[in-house]
């Protein structure tokens, strides 16, 4: 108690930051915070979140609210100084708590476990007493013997009147607590070095077009060091509709002018080069590129003669082996045929991407239709070639995330770090057993106490199959 | 399909709780476990040769329909583990009602039962690692909340007693918005996507009726609904008490789902969801609604562990903290899904 007296500043603030209730206080806040980050649209739209606060508080208040938490940075709260601040001090708390308490643990796993007094090992909340026949001296053996049986690799003293033993398991399993703790300092710490050192940029990226550099968030023109170029994109579809199955780009990446590496990417398998990754995350049309194009046809003559063209938009061209040409009139990037017969085009993604040709042969006109490139049945001709539609090549860009995180490997290994301590904190214990075998006129008196940090009705069954092996044993000797 | 087997053989199950029964109660659950999980496996086989994407990657866990299928599923499952381990049936009698409560919305509200495609995003091996461990714990903390309310309910004897008044006014709650969508249910006949539902549909026979009096008459009968959950709540405690179950076993199932339940979590919920979101979008943590409602939840749990171990709470207090995590758990699960928007919006299709 006279250690409370002496207790200075510096004392306080130590315990008030190792305390437990500051990091129930912010957890608290984090999650009260957080449920506001979620209601509020994050860097979204202000006037959303003018209507989402109407929606909540009614007119009247929604003004004031709206400013009040735009002042306060609700908006963009998981980069506003406070929420970082609850960060900071969740830090703070979590390692002036591990060193607080280290050294007490530590102790305890590094004592060496002794003998106890019978007056002591009668105290333990787990325990049994009963007597078994024979002097100590014989009935050693067995209770070593059950011991081993449930488990326990015990120490072994001779004393005046019999012997005692002493056995612990797991004692480094007290650090579980410890490692998850430091597993997420070491998420922080990889989270602020992909900040800090790292970068997170869009671009999107045109077929056929070079880029040497993306886009932040706020507009920074990032470089990469090397020159990234998107041979080509492709999206397939499910069946007839217009949920895309996957899409794919095909990235060549270029260091001095060479050549260095080329990967098509989708969705869940990004490109790295030199600490930068590439993911897939959108794609779309190029504005005012639906007649700059190229298209890719594929012309097969009736004996079987395929031939590849790129035309463009208003070209010509002959059928080789046939005597019929072509001109490519219209395109549509997702071609529908309305009610009243007419092609309309309804998207402005390349959903149904459809080219209009009108066939001559021997300068009449013979034919004309749309050619589909998702419907192969369109390609074929009246005299029996075809035009396969294979592709209309650089009017579609390529979305791409770009970032680069050196901490993220940081974070990983703090994730492990968590997993495992979370595995030691919950599923493993450390208990401690003792067990005294005292003389009682021929008899032996045997006492079993034990004890455990975590899951006592295991340690129960334990002292309980100890107790049934010795009995067991009994029966055997008569 | 099973669930309709499965669906009576939890009525079924109520019917037999005060009976001796219990034996075939638990057959019947058993065989509604079994007929699920076959259930489980053809459509997983069915998903598979439909996408042709391999088995392990068109686990049947992709929108709100079969992630609720799977999440009774782990429930029962659950379930089973505990009447095996403490040799007692009474929580059956809580458990399996949230089972049959969750069957019969999958089968009354419009979810959508069919075999959707996937989108992009979906088509990766973390899919069944992230989705199977979250429903693991998801399971593991509706247990924890049916252990820590029948706890209140068992340890609270005053009605003025703030833990008294916190339990009855949740599960009076919990009880007023399911008797209100049923009765939109009821009157609407509707069949449509969970979030056009809640858009159009929600509340309108009661606190949302385009007629104010309706409204008001609603918000009188749900206030009075509360008074009277607060004020018979007891005979709930009359009846539990008729069970064989003792307040210190239900604070240590509290305790040991939510210790099975939160590192499963941390680790296919937040950890491998991350990693997936590093691979999928690029960030592993993007602070989207379910993200943040995850740490919620986690910091809730998390919250419940600390009071427990170090502070030394026990009994009440902590019952109240595993309860409202559960809640927390519904947002992250349905709320979010359906109210807020975000990157992880799938489930709602």
């Amino acid at each position: 108690m006279e250690q409370e007296k002496k207790k200075t500043i510096a004392d306080k603030i130590w315990d008030f930051l190792a305390s437990v209730k500051l990091a129930i206080v912010i957890f608290a806040l984090i999650a009260i915070t957080s449920i506001i980050g979620t209601i509020l649209e994050q860097r979204g739209d202000p006037a959303n979140n003018l209507q989402i606060l109407t929606r909540l508080f009614g007119e009247s208040l929604a003004p004031t609210l709206f400013s009040i938490s735009e002042k306060l940075g609700f908006m963009d709260m998981y980069h506003s100084w406070w929420f970082t601040g609850f960060l900071v001090l969740f830090s703070v708390n979590l390692i002036i708590c591990s060193i607080d308490r280290l050294p007490r643990i530590w102790k305890l796993i590094h004592e060496p476990i002794g003998p106890l007094p019978a007056e002591k090992i009668r105290k333990f909340a787990v325990g049994k007493e009963f007597t078994i026949r024979g002097k100590p001296d014989s009935a050693k053996d067995s209770v070593v013997f059950a011991l081993r049986k449930a488990g326990f690799h015990a120490g072994e003293v001779k004393e005046e009147q019999g012997y005692s033993f002493f056995a612990q398991q797991g004692k480094y399993s007290r650090l579980g607590v410890f490692i998850t703790h430091f597993s997420i300092l070491f998420i922080l710490i990889g989270a602020l070095i992909g900040i800090r050192f790292g970068f997170k940029a869009h671009l999107n990226l045109p077929e056929g077009a070079v880029s040497a550099a993306a886009f932040s968030g706020n507009g920074r023109e990032i470089r990469f060091g090397f020159e990234i170029r998107c041979d080509t994109f492709h999206v397939d579809f499910y069946g007839n509709s217009d949920m895309p199955k996957e899409y794919r780009s095909w990235l060549t990446v270029f260091k001095n002018g060479r050549e260095v590496l080329r990967k098509s990417i989708t969705v869940n398998d990004p490109l790295t080069y030199e600490g930068i990754t590439f993911y897939q995350s959108s794609y779309g049309i190029v504005p005012g590129s639906l007649n700059q194009g190229i298209f890719i046809f594929n012309t097969v003559s009736k004996d079987g003669k395929s031939t590849t063209i790129n035309p463009r938009l208003g070209d010509s061209f002959d059928i080789p082996g046939t005597g019929i040409s072509a001109k490519i009139i219209d395109f549509s990037p997702a071609l529908r045929v309305d009610e009243h017969g007419h092609a309309v085009t309804y998207a402005n993604q390349m959903n149904n991407p459809a080219v209009l040709i009108e066939f001559s042969e021997s300068g009449k006109n013979t034919f004309s239709g749309w050619l589909l490139k998702r419907h192969p049945e369109t390609w074929q001709l009246p005299n029996g070639s075809r035009v396969e539609f294979l592709d209309y090549w650089g009017v579609e860009f390529t979305g791409l995330q770009v970032r680069k995180d050196p901490g993220v490997w940081i974070v990983y290994f703090g994730c492990i770090a968590m997993s495992i301590g979370l595995f030691i904190a919950f599923f493993m214990s450390h208990p401690r057993l003792w067990v005294t075998l005292v003389e009682e006129k021929n008899t032996t008196r045997v006492m079993i106490g034990a004890t455990t940090n975590k899951n006592r009705s295991a340690l129960e069954r334990r002292v309980d199959k100890i107790v049934s092996i010795l009995g067991k044993q009994q029966e055997g000797d008569k | 399909m099973a669930y309709i087997t499965a669906m009576m053989t939890y009525i079924a199950y109520l019917a037999f709780r005060k009976s001796q029964i219990g034996i075939m109660a638990t057959t019947i659950t058993v065989a509604g476990l079994v007929s699920q999980t076959f259930a489980i496996i053809l459509r997983w086989k069915e998903f598979a040769d439909l996408s042709g994407m391999g088995f392990l990657r068109s686990a049947p866990m992709t929108n709100l329909y079969e992630s609720l299928v799977f999440f009774v599923w782990c429930l029962i499952l659950g379930y089973l583990i505990i009447e095996f381990r403490f040799k007692n049936r009474s929580f059956g009698a809580f458990v399996t009602p949230i089972a049959g409560l969750v069957l019969a919305f999958i089968d009354l509200s419009g979810v959508s039962k069919d075999i959707q495609p996937l989108v992009p995003a979906l088509k990766s091996n973390w899919l069944l690692a992230h989705v199977t461990m979250s429903f693991i714990a998801y399971a593991a903390f509706s247990l924890s909340f049916s252990t820590g309310i029948m706890y209140l309910i068992l340890r609270t004897e005053k009605r003025t007693e703030p833990s008294y008044i916190f339990w009855t006014v949740t599960l009076g709650l919990f009880a007023l918005l399911l008797v209100s969508m049923g009765l939109d249910f009821l009157t609407f006949h509707v069949r449509v996507r969970p979030e056009i539902f809640i858009h159009n549909y929600l509340f309108r026979t009661s606190f949302l009726h385009p007629s104010a009096a309706v409204k008001i008459v609603s918000y009188i009968l749900g206030a009075a609904g509360l008074l009277i959950v607060w004020r018979y709540g007891y005979l709930l405690r009359t009846v539990l008490t008729k069970f064989n179950v003792t307040p210190d076993m239900l604070d240590e199932v509290t305790y040991k789902s939510i210790a099975v339940g939160f590192p499963i979590f941390t680790l296919g919920g937040l950890i491998f969801g991350a990693i997936w979101a590093d691979q999928a979008w690029g960030v592993y943590w993007s602070w989207d609604p379910k993200e943040t409602w995850s740490l919620i939840t986690w910091l809730i749990y998390a919250f419940y562990l600390h009071a427990r171990m170090i502070r030394g709470w026990r009994g009440k207090k902590v019952a109240i903290v595993a309860v409202v995590g559960f809640t927390a758990v519904i947002f992250t699960y349905l709320g979010v899904n359906l109210l807020l928007s975000g990157l992880h919006s799938y489930g709602s299709q």
